[in-house]
């Protein structure tokens, strides 16, 4: 934790809302530093980004001011960053939700929507690690139409899975590359499990 | 098959009123039961899944109440909450979305004006918009001559608005399907011939709703585990709402999840 006592920078969401995830890192005791194109995060502190709408919506309102090419250029330097639901889909590099649309392209692949099933898939499913991790499995809670499909034609694509789950067959739930990390659950709504991995990225980074 | 992988939902159901937790039998004869952000936690302690905050409220004074509720709930819980009752402005579903609420239910507003769907849905994503449908189950000879045809082979319900009292006369599976395309995110389904008797779910109703391609929350009727059991192996509910037996203190929520993992049927056990 730096000097001012901010652990992290939240970005926060279309209009100011701090939403859920606040809710959350308030609950761990977690002190976060809102930030958004007019107070942008300057690469001292993780960044979290919760992204809630559609990829379209979230992609065009990051890009008012730049924001996009602020939060890039911290992550391609180094700066620890967590995307939760749509926040870890704009990681990638497009969207069937949003056809001609670019993500941030800071992990290839792209976002395919669920063709089985009803959609949005509503509920909790078992995340369980790829890979050898030591992160633990457990129920976490889903809202989703679209998941993330980082690029097969990548050698190093498996590696980037950190969970995976099912929904009429496998999907990533999780990657993990670098210092970005991304769930494509709700930590902050998945209960104390889900909480429990809010605080175990926050504690690997801070 | 490849399948889903979704567990089975639980969901206890907190009448509210005037910011206090009361209990209906046939949503009348209410009785007090407690400060709901207390019974709130306890039941997400008991590892419910969700919960649904149902604003009985009289009027409009102690229906304001809703929202310091609303805010407070947030802070203290970590699962998804939906909040129901007499909401039918999209400004206050924006509101309660704000202050925290995961999602909302609406129910008589939506029948006297179904655009308020689409409203909620295009503003706010379909995923919030939970449309309740109170149904009582009026025979295989539905009356109205709104329904559509090539229907008289199958049981029908009618849908009814304002806590029971009014019958709409529309047909409720024409109703949902109209739900659907309006963009209606879940449904939940309270039968009234089911609800408060304490008999079980009401299967047959369940299952004919069930394979409408957005979640179906079965309401009305749970008694014990083995009607949760029923409702999800028979009826193919994607979640179940309880109030009574939960708030009774006569099953708890992990009680009836271990009877329902058991029975082989996904459940999150925490």
């Amino acid at each position: 934790m730096n000097a001012n006592g901010f652990a992290v920078d939240l970005v926060t969401s279309v209009g100011g809302n701090l939403g859920s995830v606040a809710r959350s890192l308030t609950r761990l005791g977690v002190n976060f530093n809102a930030v958004d194109a007019g107070n942008p995060p300057d690469g001292s502190r993780p960044i979290i980004l919760p992204g809630v709408g559609a990829f379209g919506a979230v992609m065009s309102s990051l890009r008012a001011g730049d924001f996009d090419q602020t939060i890039s250029s911290l992550v391609k330097a180094g700066t620890p960053f967590l995307g939760v639901c749509v926040g870890m889909q704009i990681l990638f590099d497009s969207s069937e939700e949003a056809p001609g649309v670019a993500g941030l392209g800071l992990v290839k692949g792209n976002v395919v929507k669920f063709t089985q099933g009803k959609v949005p898939q509503t509920g909790w499913n078992e995340v369980r690690p790829v890979n050898n991790t030591s992160w633990p499995s457990g129920f976490v809670y889903f809202v989703n139409s679209y998941y993330a499909k980082p690029d097969c034609a990548n050698p190093e694509s498996d590696s980037v899975i950190l969970y995976e789950a099912d929904y009429f067959g496998k999907f990533c739930a999780a990657v993990s590359v670098g210092n970005i990390t991304a769930f494509q659950f709700h930590p902050e709504k998945s209960g104390e499990f889900g909480e429990g991995l809010l605080k175990r990225w926050v504690s690997d980074v801070v | 098959m490849l399948s889903s992988g979704l567990c089975k939902r639980i969901i206890p159901c907190l009448d509210v009123a005037n910011g206090r937790t009361v209990k209906g039998v046939k949503f009348q004869n209410l009785r007090d039961i407690g400060d709901p952000v207390e019974l709130a936690i306890e039941y997400q302690r008991q590892g419910a899944d969700e919960l649904m905050f149902l604003d009985i409220s009289a009027s409009r004074e102690e229906r304001s109440t809703v929202f310091d509720l609303v805010r407070s709930v947030a802070e203290h819980l970590a699962i998804p909450f939906t909040v129901g009752g007499g909401i039918s402005k999209l400004d206050d579903v924006k509101k309660l979305l704000s202050l925290g609420a995961d999602k909302v239910s609406i129910n008589s507003s939506a029948v006297q004006r179904p655009q308020l769907i689409a409203e909620i849905a295009e503003a706010c994503g379909s995923q919030c918009c939970v449309v309740a449908i109170d149904a009582r189950k009026v025979g295989c000879e539905f009356s109205s001559t709104k329904s559509s045809t090539n229907r008289s082979d199958r049981p029908a319900w009618e849908v009814l608005t304002k806590g029971g009292s009014v019958s709409t006369g529309l047909d409720a599976w024409v109703w949902a399907q109209q739900c659907v395309e309006l963009g209606a995110g879940e449904f939940m389904l309270t039968s009234w011939d089911a609800d408060g008797t304490q008999e079980g779910f009401d299967i047959e109703m369940v299952l004919a709703f069930s394979g409408l391609p957005i979640p179906v929350i079965a309401s009305g009727g749970a008694k014990n585990p083995q009607s949760f059991v029923d409702v999800f192996s028979l009826g193919q509910a994607d979640a179940a709402l309880a109030a009574s037996i939960f708030h009774d203190g006569l099953f708890t929520v992990n009680q009836v999840k271990t009877t329902l993992k058991n029975e082989g049927i996904t459940v999150r056990l925490c």
